[in-house]
């Protein structure tokens, strides 16, 4: 009977019965998450006993989770190389290429400016512009990845990818802060 | 979806037998109570037919000819008969005030009653008392309980109670609370938004993505929903839980005062003019304009005339402050306007036609109007609530996928906050953060946990607070004190603290620094318990048994679905406690019939553990994947 508790410990991948991948079929994703949400969500088990309702919480929980993590390409990339031995060190490692450093500056500075003149427009091509960056970024993340199993290029682009999210972030702010 | 086929765990059980559940909607203005009837989902009108229950409640001494049952307390029009001749003692609007201290509500300087100092929850002095919010709002409760019951003719199993989405956890517990204390069983309490597309969808067959918003008395709500087969998924929520219909009637009445050029108001020329500011925006709702006429105790007199174009400027504002979020929202979801295929309007408030103007504008296209905005949120809690009671038939099998509307956090040094779930998550979630000691030899530690977009702590709803004591003395920065966020379906949260490096524990409900405590709740328990007598005791016997037996219905269909799963002695085990428990349910000790439950409860732990596994492989196994026999079977 043990053999069933593995699923609950097992990774995020292996949970929804994928293969460790950075390549993810994100409408398989969405299936396999609601037919498996379908059976373990609370509302299914509202009118159960006690520990069918608290094991339900637990299953939502841990599903959930698995769902949210491999749903972004790059919580699912940081996720995918921590499974295999590879900590892309978000947090401490904040080396990078002079270059990269260099256009993200500008991107930046451009932004600050279009915020401070209240310049939707420019805000809007900052955003287009990174967008396309960053979507070519994750394509050869999943080279890097899945082919040339290259962790470390994969670590240190995951670390350049976060740098883009948090500057989208700020770009989608001073979106909210000029049109409000 | 080939899912459909197969049961679900305690599915089977008893098909004939129909259980009685309510969805209430606990509106600012007006409550609903709407049950499944039929397969169709209707409002329970009073005994004169009428369907709303104003959301007012009035209070008064108990009178000595009433006796010690007296009928000290009226809810709904009786209530709402005497706002302006007692408006000290009628509440109008308690839901504003629930789970919020005085420095939150806004204009309480124009509010009639008096309010009691003190830290928490706001509390009013009334002729009958000290009542706070959450027990005002169990009085409007009680009250549809009772509807409900005598429509049905039979005990609840229980209740969905709809919330605004945009409630934080204060405000949501203290809906709970108001539930529990008015005799409820909470099957859940369920986001309005999302009702109100239970309703909708359900309706009409839809798919795509849509858009609610909803406008109530009191509150505004904008949710994003994707509807696809048989799965309600909320992707974002935003809103304002202190903005709705009431603040236009203040417009209103601070124009009126103005153009009237009226002296400071006495109480009840203040409520006098409050009714006549929200008649004169229904009014508009049909007509182009509204005359206000009226005539004040001190003999002044207001003769005005209030045009659509007039009221649509004083208004302007308000207008403004519902596109903010909605826009918020579209954007947390990743969306544009140009992707939402439908706008549901939801809330009495949604009648203005500057709103339904802005909103259609807004989305570039017509509003949907086509359900009554009044009763659709207690319609769709209605049809939720069937289903949770376990009332399910073929075909009836959706999925709620709901989210939580502010990010939670904690304080971290600085009075700054650290982020621990973000707004939007879907529910339920968990999420656990790691935290150090920063003074050698720190043996506790206080965990202060607030709910908020903002990056100060005081810019955040405090939430609760709490101390983990007894951590090993160790240099600052060796203890490891992971601190673990739960949020069940409810929006609700749990939180536990754990020192890594010895294991100390401490593990807290959340009862919000703005909310009641354990004790306040069991004295007012106690207090509604006396007033009623015996009956009191029979009500919580009869819902022990209600629930034993419930307990023994679920485990004997798991038992059919799934007894080879379990070996003779497991089953021998369960089979006997379940013997234990139909023993002495019969019987009127309660604590027998917890006991029994609890260890019946226990006899099944791993059971359940077990099915829910095979379950899990059930759902994957349909799908087809090579992948699912190499990583899970092992």
């Amino acid at each position: 009977m043990t053999s069933f508790d593995l699923n609950f410990s097992a990774d995020h991948f292996s949970l929804l019965g994928f293969v460790r991948a950075q390549q993810l079929d994100l409408a398989e994703l969405d299936a396999r998450f609601r037919d498996v949400q379908a059976r373990v969500h609370p509302d299914k088990h509202a009118h159960a006993g006690e520990s069918d309702r608290r094991l339900a919480m637990q299953w939502a929980t841990r599903i959930n989770e698995a769902y949210q993590t491999l749903k972004s390409p790059l919580s699912r990339a940081r996720y995918l190389l921590q499974l295999l031995g590879y900590d892309p060190q978000v947090d401490s490692n904040t080396a990078m290429p002079a270059e990269f450093l260099m256009a993200q500056m500008e991107l930046r500075e451009a932004v600050s400016e279009a915020r401070g003149n209240g310049d939707e427009s420019a805000l809007d091509a900052a955003r287009t512009q990174l967008l396309g960056d960053m979507k070519t970024a994750y394509q050869y993340l999943v080279e890097l990845i899945d082919q040339h199993k290259n962790y470390l290029a994969a670590s240190a682009l995951v670390r350049q990818l976060m740098f883009q999210e948090k500057l989208l972030n700020e770009i989608d702010d001073a979106l909210e802060a000029v049109t409000a | 979806m080939a899912l459909l086929q197969i049961a679900e765990p305690g599915e089977s059980a008893a098909p004939h037998e129909h259980r009685l559940a309510i969805g209430i909607d606990l509106g600012t203005t007006n409550s609903l109570v709407a049950t499944l009837r039929s397969g169709m989902s209707v409002v329970l009108s009073d005994d004169r037919g009428r369907p709303l229950l104003p959301s007012v409640v009035h209070y008064a001494a108990a009178s000595v000819t009433d006796g010690a049952t007296g009928s000290a307390i009226e809810v709904g029009y009786a209530a709402q008969a005497k706002q302006s001749l007692d408006p000290k003692n009628t509440v109008l609007s308690v839901k504003r005030f629930m789970g919020r201290g005085r420095r939150d509500i806004a204009h309480i300087e124009t509010l009639p009653y008096d309010f009691v100092d003190g830290e928490g929850m706001v509390r009013i002095k009334t002729a009958a008392g000290i009542k706070s919010p959450v027990e005002i709002s169990a009085d409007i409760l009680k009250t549809l309980r009772q509807r409900a019951e005598a429509a049905l003719g039979g005990d609840l199993t229980g209740a969905v109670i709809t919330v605004p989405a945009y409630f934080d956890d204060a405000q949501r517990q203290a809906t709970k609370d108001a539930a529990k204390l008015a005799g409820l069983n909470v099957l859940r309490l369920l986001n309005e938004p999302t009702a109100a597309a239970i309703a909708y969808g359900l309706d009409n067959g839809s798919e795509g993505i849509y858009a609610v918003f909803d406008l109530g008395g009191g509150t505004f709500d904008i949710s994003i929903l994707r509807l696809s087969k048989g799965v309600f998924e909320v992707m974002a929520t935003g809103g304002d839980s202190a903005l709705g219909g009431d603040d236009f009637d203040h417009r209103v009445f601070c124009w009126i005062i103005e153009q009237a050029g009226l002296k400071p108001l006495s109480l009840h020329d203040a409520r006098l003019l409050q009714m006549r500011a929200r008649e004169a925006k229904e009014y508009l709702s049909q007509h182009g304009e509204a005359p206000i006429t009226v005539k004040l105790g001190s003999n002044e007199y207001v003769d005005l005339v209030l045009t659509t174009d007039v009221f649509a400027e004083i208004t302007r504002t308000l207008v403004q402050k519902t596109l903010t979020p909605t826009k918020k929202a579209l954007r947390d979801a990743g969306l544009s306007v140009a992707e939402v295929k439908g706008v549901v309007m939801v809330g009495g408030s949604t009648r203005m036609p500057q709103i339904q103007h802005a909103v259609g504008e807004f989305f570039k296209q017509e509003p949907l109007n086509n359900l009554d905005p009044d009763k659709v949120v207690a319609l769709g809690a209605a049809i939720q609530a069937n289903l949770l009671a376990g009332n399910r038939a073929a075909g009836d099998d959706w999925l709620l996928l709901d989210v939580i509307p502010l990010s939670l956090g904690l304080e971290t040094m600085g009075g700054l906050v650290e982020k621990v779930i973000p707004r939007n998550a879907t529910l339920p979630i968990a999420r656990a953060q790691e935290f150090t000691t920063f003074k050698d030899g720190q043996t506790g530690m206080v965990v202060h946990v607030v709910q908020g977009e903002r990056e100060l702590v005081s810019d955040c709803r405090s939430l609760a607070r709490f101390e983990l004591r007894g951590i090993p003395p160790m240099v600052a920065g060796a203890a490891r004190i992971r601190v673990s966020f739960q949020v069940d379906a409810d929006g609700l949260l749990s939180v536990s603290a754990r020192e890594q490096t010895t294991g100390h524990e401490a593990r807290i409900e959340v009862k919000p620094s703005y909310g009641l405590n354990d004790d306040e709740i069991a004295a007012m328990l106690k207090e509604s318990f006396s007033h009623a007598g015996d009956d009191a005791f029979r009500r919580a016997l009869r819902e022990a048994q209600v629930e034993a037996q419930r307990l023994i219905e679920a485990t004997q269909s798991a038992l059919r679905d799934d007894a080879d799963l379990l070996s003779l002695l497991e089953r021998a085990h369960i089979d006997a406690a379940v013997t234990r428990l139909q023993t002495v349910m019969i019987g009127d000790d309660r604590r027998a019939i917890d006991g029994a439950m609890l260890a019946l409860s226990a006899a099944t732990n791993e059971f359940a553990a077990r099915r829910m596994n095979r379950s899990v492989q059930r759902a994957l196994s349909g799908r087809n994947v090579d992948s699912i026999v190499e990583s899970i079977v092992p």
